[in-house]
């Protein structure tokens, strides 16, 4: 009797690739619940689509390069991809501006790179900008937070949402409004004090900005489920964040009329939190190292601060995390670990020496 | 109480250890045959010494030399060399090595032998002499002979002696066993060694705190002694040498160094127990204690197995179900290997026979891309970023590999076993680690090579120089003859030559008759090959290319013109 000859080791722990991915989209929950509350059923119709193509324009592609289809559909990477596209999109977006962007992700930015892990960018966060960059009035049209509505206006129900998006029907007024980074951009001239208290948006909300806030808030419970899962480590986020905060007290400015707006404000705005646990998380695209990790965060929370501040975007998170998608492989060459029984670290770079 | 330090890394796999610890060391019945490789150590084999046919007496010596790098091996019971050829033993790579094959007569009759009642008396380097004849080497799994580690370094005076006690593999329990059933062994063991190392100022046992009915038999027999027996909480693999030294010492041992450059030295409990039996007892290792487990086992226990016992032969006695094994595995789980053959027989490395069901242990999932999660790195207890080392072995980037510090890699497969792809990643570095090996070598043989051609060319043309400076001195000498002659015998010397090479070249020309006879024999040779021509033009032209027919035009010209010339030659030599 011959018996298998398999190197060791022999047995494995449970989990695996699919199941993180699982995990990931479970996690986003709190978030896009937060968001559905907030924002009405734009949020679930941009998923719908989303996922959708994705997993067609997957499938598609898959099928032509000769891979397994449904080994690979296993992995549910493309739903991530998917869904956290369809979580950075404004509600309420027409159809095809899902569809576009995520062709875009899986096409060109995933399949076409080599597939999962070999992709040098976060696929949904180039899908974003190519969306943001191709199409800016449908990408910066946001909806009214839900206690902000004008009296007597509602958010679109079910079927008015799929006419909207499906059908290009325009919503009711005073439905769609600006986003708090949106107005601190632009009310230039004003002193920090008098934005908190002209704008709704700010004078009405419990801590950062109406609606908004609640919606970093569900990133940011997901972000720590995925934390103590252990799918992540502190390093990436911690840092973006840190960093983030740590350029917002030191560039506020006594609140003048010159002030970026305060570290409370960025850290629960637009797609802080999102980005922080969601986005730059992605192990792909990232550096490896725990202390590259902080690097790269601290980069990505960096570019953010300076984009936001005194950039032309009110948000930054896709061009933040992309820039520091390029910078990953040079900043993975430079902070390798300690190995027991060195004295020092390397470089990945290091030649060996000539005799 | 001692400090303990944390390793970095590590996983808590299922431990699996319950089973075979229900009951106590069993011993199995003589098997018919036994096997015994004559290479179960690290270094070089040593030679045959013995003879097909001949009868031997258990314990006695089946090799002819015995110093530290060719250890001996014995002859585990009494019987006859039936065979000395190569088998299947028990490598990773699956091919056979030179064993010697006795068949047991039953009586297990001992060779005599005789140990030393008081060690105490002996001189350190006599006791390593008999450590060496007994053939002991690592038992923990790398089979480094115990004599070199225990021999003494000047540069470096050993004074911690650390005994391993982890076993942080799951399943395996020989150690545990040993320790509970043969504390008295383990103690002599540890002291014999503690007076070969010159009474070392710390002793250390490292041990699992999944093990307290160990730790509490060590713990009560070493009161009164200087001996530290250090618990520390159960992670795969904590038991590695490396790490283990980490976690009782908070020191690192150096990469590609030992530990003794630290001044320590790490022995494992069935070493130490085989060094008792060497020195007290004049035994030398023919058995040891092997943990048969598995779910494909009905019986899963500890056996005390003569070495050279076939696996088929344990697990012919433990209710083995074949049908239900998905694998064998010599070793534990992690960094065990799996076997081909159960014909395979225990050495002195064997610690474990695992059989696992298919539900225990179910074939490999394939492999998923990897999508750089970062869990092995989590996992990696050596602090390496085994991603990168992955991505940079497929891309075989060997200054990569070795920048990313791969043969720090201690293969424990942590990071292979929390992979969520099922990348086989150890598999990787060993595979890459053989390549640039090998590359090292192929580098130092291109080398030497090319330094021999270099020293070649060297050579020549020294001796090249060696010949010019011949050739001037003697051109001088005959200048110098010549001018002291020239004087003496005038001119005449040159005509004598010329006449003498006139001489030679009338002898050399044959007889008219022989010229002739020679040019009508080429006549008639170049007369059949213009008919050959003919012929093959003819053919060409029917059937060949207009290729084919210019050349055999061009040859049969030219045969033609060679009859020609040969004509003349015969008409001339006739007038």
């Amino acid at each position: 009797m011959a018996f298998k000859q398999i190197s060791s080791p022999h047995g494995h722990n449970p989990q695996n690739t699919g199941w993180i991915m699982q995990l990931v989209l479970l996690s986003t929950i709190p978030g896009f619940l937060a968001l559905s509350y907030q924002f009405g059923w734009g949020t679930f119709l941009n998923l719908i689509v989303a996922v959708v193509t994705s997993l067609t324009a997957e499938t598609a592609i898959l099928a032509f390069r000769n891979r397994p289809i449904a080994f690979y559909l296993k992995d549910y990477s493309a739903v991530v991809t998917a869904v956290l596209l369809a979580l950075a999109l404004p509600p309420l977006v027409p159809w095809w501006v899902v569809v576009v962007g995520s062709l875009f992700s899986i096409v060109v930015a995933k399949q076409l790179y080599g597939g999962l892990g070999y992709n040098p960018f976060n696929p949904a966060m180039v899908g974003y900008v190519v969306l943001l960059i191709s199409f800016p009035i449908e990408m910066t049209t946001w909806i009214t937070p839900l206690s902000l509505l004008p009296d007597g206006v509602n958010h679109p129900g079910l079927w008015e949402s799929i006419s909207i998006v499906f059908a290009g029907n325009t919503p009711v007024d005073g439905v769609t409004g600006a986003t708090p980074l949106d107005l601190f951009k632009h009310s230039n001239g004003l002193v920090v004090d008098q934005i908190y208290q002209n704008e709704a948006l700010f004078s009405q909300a419990s801590f950062a900005g109406v609606g908004w806030e609640w919606v970093n808030v569900g990133f940011l419970i997901g972000g720590l489920v995925l934390l103590k899962t252990r799918i992540f480590t502190w390093h990436g986020p911690l840092a973006m964040l840190g960093t983030l905060a740590l350029m917002s007290i030191l560039f506020w400015d006594g609140g003048s009329s010159d002030s970026p707006g305060s570290p409370i404000m960025h850290l629960f705005s637009g797609a802080s939190m999102m980005g922080a646990f969601f986005i730059l998380t992605d192990p792909v695209s990232s550096a490896v190292s725990n202390r590259g990790r902080l690097i790269y965060g601290a980069l990505i929370g960096l570019l953010v601060y300076v984009i936001r501040a005194w950039g032309n975007y009110p948000d930054a998170m896709a061009f933040a995390v992309l820039l520091a998608n390029f910078a990953a492989p040079f900043i993975d060459n430079y902070t390798l670990p300690r190995t027991y029984g060195h004295t020092d670290r390397r470089k990945a770079t290091e030649k060996q020496e000539e005799e | 109480m001692s400090r303990i330090w944390e390793t970095p890394g590590g996983v808590h796999p299922p431990e699996n250890k319950q089973q075979s610890m229900a009951h106590n060391i069993g011993h199995l019945p003589l098997p018919a045959t036994l096997v015994i490789p004559l290479h179960q150590h690290i270094g070089a084999p040593a030679k045959v010494g013995v003879t097909v046919g001949q009868t031997v007496l258990k314990g006695q010596k089946l090799t002819d030399a015995s110093n530290l790098n060719n250890l001996p091996v014995h002859a585990s019971s009494s019987g006859t060399v039936i065979a000395i050829d190569d088998k299947p033993v028990a490598h990773p790579s699956g091919l056979n090595a030179l064993c010697v094959t006795i068949a047991s007569d039953g009586k297990d009759q001992w060779i005599e032998h005789a140990g030393i009642s008081d060690f105490r008396q002996c001189d350190p380097l006599d006791l390593l002499q008999m450590i060496t004849d007994a053939g002991i080497a690592g038992m923990g799994g790398a089979g480094f002979p115990a004599a070199i580690k225990l021999s003494p370094n000047h540069e470096k005076p050993v004074d911690t002696l650390i005994i391993n006690a982890t076993e942080c593999e799951p399943y395996i329990t020989a150690d545990d066993a040993a320790m509970q059933e043969k504390t008295q062994d383990l103690i002599q063991g540890i002291e014999i060694v503690g007076h070969i190392l010159n009474n070392p100022s710390r002793v250390l046992v490292g041990i699992e705190n999944n093990k307290p009915q160990a730790i509490k038999a060590l713990r009560s027999i070493i009161k009164e002694r200087a001996i530290e027996v250090v618990s520390f909480p159960t992670k795969y693999p904590s038991g590695g040498e490396k790490q283990l030294i980490y976690i009782l010492t908070g020191r690192e041992v150096p990469s590609g160094g030992l530990p003794s450059d630290l001044g320590m030295i790490c022995l494992n409990i069935g070493t130490l127990i085989a060094i008792k039996r060497a020195i007290i007892d004049g035994e030398p290792l023919i058995s040891r204690i092997t943990t048969v487990t598995g779910e494909a086992c009905g019986v899963n226990r500890n056996y005390e197995v003569l070495i050279g016992t076939p696996i088929s032969h344990l697990l012919a006695h433990n209710e083995f179900d074949e049908r239900n094994c998905s694998r064998l595995i010599m070793g534990g789980p992690m960094m065990g290997f799996s076997l081909t053959s159960t014909e395979v027989p225990v050495v002195k490395t064997t610690n474990c026979i695992l059989a696992p069901s298919y539900a225990e242990i179910p074939s490999d999932l394939p492999a998923q891309a990897c999508i750089r999660c970062g869990l092995c790195a989590e996992a990696c207890p050596a602090s390496l970023l085994p991603q990168q080392l992955f991505w940079y072995a497929q891309a075989k980037d060997q200054e990569r590999l070795e920048a990313h510090n791969l043969f720090d890699c201690i293969e424990c497969g942590a990071c292979s076993y929390v992979c969520p792809s099922n990348i086989p990643l150890v598999q990787h570095y060993r595979s890459s680690k053989g390549e640039i090996r090998k590359a090292n070598i192929d580098k130092i043989d291109s080398d030497n090579a090319r330094q021999r051609f270099e020293f070649r060319k060297l050579r020549l043309e020294q001796a090249d120089e060696q010949r010019q400076v011949k050739r001037e001195a003697r051109r001088l000498a005959t200048e110098q003859a010549r001018a002291t002659n020239s004087d003496a015998q005038s001119g005449s010397s040159a005509a004598d030559i010329i006449a003498a090479a006139q001489q030679r070249a009338i002898t050399k020309q044959s007889t008219p008759e022989q010229q002739k006879a020679k040019s009508e024999r080429a006549l008639l040779a170049a007369q059949s090959r213009l008919e050959e021509a003919e012929n093959r033009l003819t053919e060409a032209t029917a059937h060949g290319t207009k290729e084919q027919q210019a050349i055999c035009g061009a040859s049969l010209e030219g045969a033609r013109q060679k009859v020609d010339q040969t004509q003349n030659r015969l008409k001339e030599l006739s007038d």
